[in-house]
């Protein structure tokens, strides 16, 4: 039975025991009728071109995780957390939420699970009103996601809010089955004026395969500022689908930084809708992969209204013989006018087998706007490894230092000390020198 | 300290350095004249380690030991400095912090123990004050928006971090005033001892007036064609290279 034949079958099973979430069932069973139409998509499908699913797909995934809460010892996994600073945290173990690890909220806002915000009636209006409101539908696997929704991350901030600490959303695989497929579904409300800072951390804590397909929908308020953190730094037999959707209205300012060190497979479609006028969408991206790692970043920014920004920045330094795709879309409709909108993609390929696909896509439909773009592919510059190796740093920490220098300005729009701490080491690890990089 | 014999180098084929023979001892301040592609910056290139030129023959012996076999890092390690006619700019890279990394690194290659951030801070400053040199100037990034000056002076202000042996000064004095250029000279003067040497490497002859050489040698077409004592150097300013040849 291949891949989308069990999900097939699974998917009958899931939704004959998920009848308390009646809410969202016609969602769900629509979702899915239209991924059994399309399947999953394939390189002939432009938004695919550059990136095989050969392999991801080729598992034989345990579709339904169990219920039962799976045992993880903090003491593993606490390397994982941000543990130097106090946050709100979720945490969910092969699919499920584990409150014993968890740091939950209702008091004046809801920091907890999606499970209970599709089956309590008290949550249906939030639910009804946002759920799977800007889910793009022609994305396979944001269809799939939909279909399977269950469990995930629920964050309804209420108008003037400023949450005091960030949020962390970490999902572990404890690999227990041996190869799973997991598709958490979060859904995140900032309400007018208010403020949240969001890491989203997807784990294995052991070697199996394991497929995640993840969806987050953002919506964000007048002049609410939303900072959001991905850190893709997973084992290399993990694969992750990364769906992510932003709404913004008025005024509001949301930033989506996504570090990407692997796993295996890295795909992030990342799309952002500007509502209304004077809205500023940051789109920031660092890459550093090495051997037999894929990342493909595709992103959106579809300006609908005068006056608003966006930035977008990637950095992407390849190593071996690892691959990324980089495919940024601007759309500015005619209504659109004095938009500004910045996008920069620059990489280096460190070694002979490394490669990048970058492709800009600027649809402007009005006239009076600024937008630019610009793509570099370069390598490291031999008088500058030359001046550092001349002031005694050897070869390798030179190298690092460069590519940390190269990285910089992505690194610096961390807001959170520690986070950049700990993004500092992971990529000086990743680069294997022990360097203290930080400025 | 440095023994050069018979040095030849080049790049792609193409030889540059073709049998060059100099001795610098400790103590002493050499400087290297001569016109444009005269070989100048290839001979401290080659000194330094830079792995673009290739030495085809001859010997680079430094404390009576072969370096032609050492990387630069190595070569740094073992007390040889460059200063760099055009030094590289490094966004994101503070000049503390690199030469914390300089540092620490080279004392990781002798086996030795970081140095305490309290007693770095306090030689950063120290050397800092010693050059002129802004406190501001050491949070910005490493060479970043420099202008040629402050390029220059963040050149010496890492050879007073340092401590080199040999100090190889090459094209030092390009694009700076007189001003930049008296800090930079004076900084150099108040490094010296009778335990290091220093290699000046120039097209003109107004650095000298304030870096006073001991020997100064004319290189010509990959070739030293003449030393002498630093009234060459005034010599040369008056007559220029052409009678050399």
């Amino acid at each position: 039975m291949d891949l989308k034949e069990k999900l097939i079958s699974s998917f009958l099973a899931f939704e004959n025991t998920s009848a308390a979430d009646a809410g969202i069932h016609q969602i769900r069973t629509a979702a899915f009728h239209d991924f059994e139409q399309k399947g999953f998509p394939t390189r002939k499908d432009e938004e695919w071109k550059y990136t095989s699913l050969k392999e991801v797909l080729n598992h034989d995934y345990q579709i339904l995780t169990k219920n039962n809460t799976s045992d993880i010892d903090l003491n593993d996994v606490r390397k994982y957390f941000i543990h130097e600073i106090d946050t709100y945290k979720l945490i969910f173990v092969n699919g499920v939420y584990n409150s014993l690890l968890s740091s939950a909220t209702h008091d004046g806002m809801d920091i907890c699970v999606m499970s209970s915000a599709i089956s309590k009636p008290k949550y249906k209006m939030v639910v009804d009103y946002y759920f799977n409101k800007i889910v793009n539908k022609n994305l396979h696997f944001a269809n799939l996601n939909t279909s399977f929704t269950k469990e995930g991350a629920f964050i309804n901030i209420p108008k003037n809010v400023v949450v005091s600490k960030p949020i962390e959303i970490i999902y572990f695989n404890t690999g227990e089955d041996a190869e799973l497929m997991l598709q958490p579904r979060n859904l995140v409300v900032v309400g007018e004026n208010s403020h949240v800072q969001i890491i989203e951390r997807h784990q294995s804590v052991k070697e199996n395969s394991v497929l995640t397909n993840t969806l987050t929908e953002i919506f964000a308020h007048k002049r609410a500022i939303v900072d959001f953190y991905k850190i893709q730094n997973d084992l290399d037999s993990a694969s992750l689908i990364d769906n992510t959707f932003v709404s913004q209205q008025k005024e509001s300012i949301v930033s989506i930084n996504t570090f990407s060190f692997g796993g295996k497979f890295t795909r992030n479609n990342l799309e952002f809708y500007q509502e209304d006028e004077r809205i500023t969408s940051n789109l920031n991206g660092f890459s550093l992969i090495g051997k037999d790692q894929f990342v493909d970043h595709h992103t959106l920014v579809h300006h609908k209204k005068p006056n608003c920004e966006s930035h977008e920045m990637y950095k992407g330094m390849f190593f071996e013989n690892s691959t990324g795709v980089f495919n940024g879309k601007i759309i500015v409709d005619r209504e659109a006018q004095k938009t500004n909108a910045f996008q920069q993609n620059n990489n280096m390929l460190i070694d002979d087998g490394a490669s990048i696909n970058t492709k800009p896509q600027l649809e402007i439909f009005a006239d009076d706007v600024k937008c630019s773009h610009g793509c570099t592919i370069g390598q490291l510059d031999e008088k500058a490894i030359f001046y550092l190796r001349s002031r005694g740093i050897p070869e390798k920490e030179a190298k690092a230092l460069m590519l940390y220098a190269f990285g910089n300005d992505v690194i610096e729009k961390i807001k959170i000390p520690e986070l950049k701490e700990r993004i500092t080491r992971i990529i000086a690890k990743k680069l294997n020198v022990d360097l203290s990089l930080e400025v | 300290m440095l023994s050069i014999k018979n040095l030849h180098a080049g790049i792609e084929n193409k030889e540059i350095l073709r049998g060059i023979n100099l001795e610098i001892k400790a103590g002493e301040v050499h400087a290297i004249m001569g016109p444009n592609g005269s070989g100048k910056s290839t001979l401290s290139a080659v000194i330094a380690g830079n792995e673009t030129y290739e030495v085809t023959e001859g010997e680079i012996d430094f404390e009576n030991e072969s370096i032609l076999e050492y990387a630069p890092e190595e070569r740094a390690h073992k007390g040889i400095f460059l200063s760099f006619q055009y030094p590289v700019e490094i966004p994101g890279v503070t000049v503390t912090n690199f030469i914390k990394t300089a540092i620490n690194e080279t004392r990781k290659a002798k086996g030795l123990a970081d140095v305490p951030a309290k007693d770095l801070l306090k030689l950063i400053r120290d050397k800092a004050e010693l050059l002129e040199i802004d406190r501001k100037f050491l949070s910005r990034s490493l060479n970043e928006g420099f202008s040629g000056g402050e390029k220059k002076r963040n050149e010496i202000f890492q050879m007073a971090m340092l401590e080199p042996k040999l100090a190889i000064l090459d094209e030092t004095d390009s694009g700076l005033d007189i001003d930049a250029l008296k800090i930079v000279a004076n900084g150099v003067n108040k490094l010296k001892n009778e335990n290091n040497a220093v290699l000046v490497i120039t097209h003109y002859q107004r650095l000298l007036d304030y870096i006073v050489p001991d020997f100064v040698h004319v290189l010509h077409n990959g070739k030293i064609v003449k030393s002498g004592g630093k009234e060459l150097a005034l010599e040369l300013e008056e007559k220029g290279y052409d009678w050399l040849k």
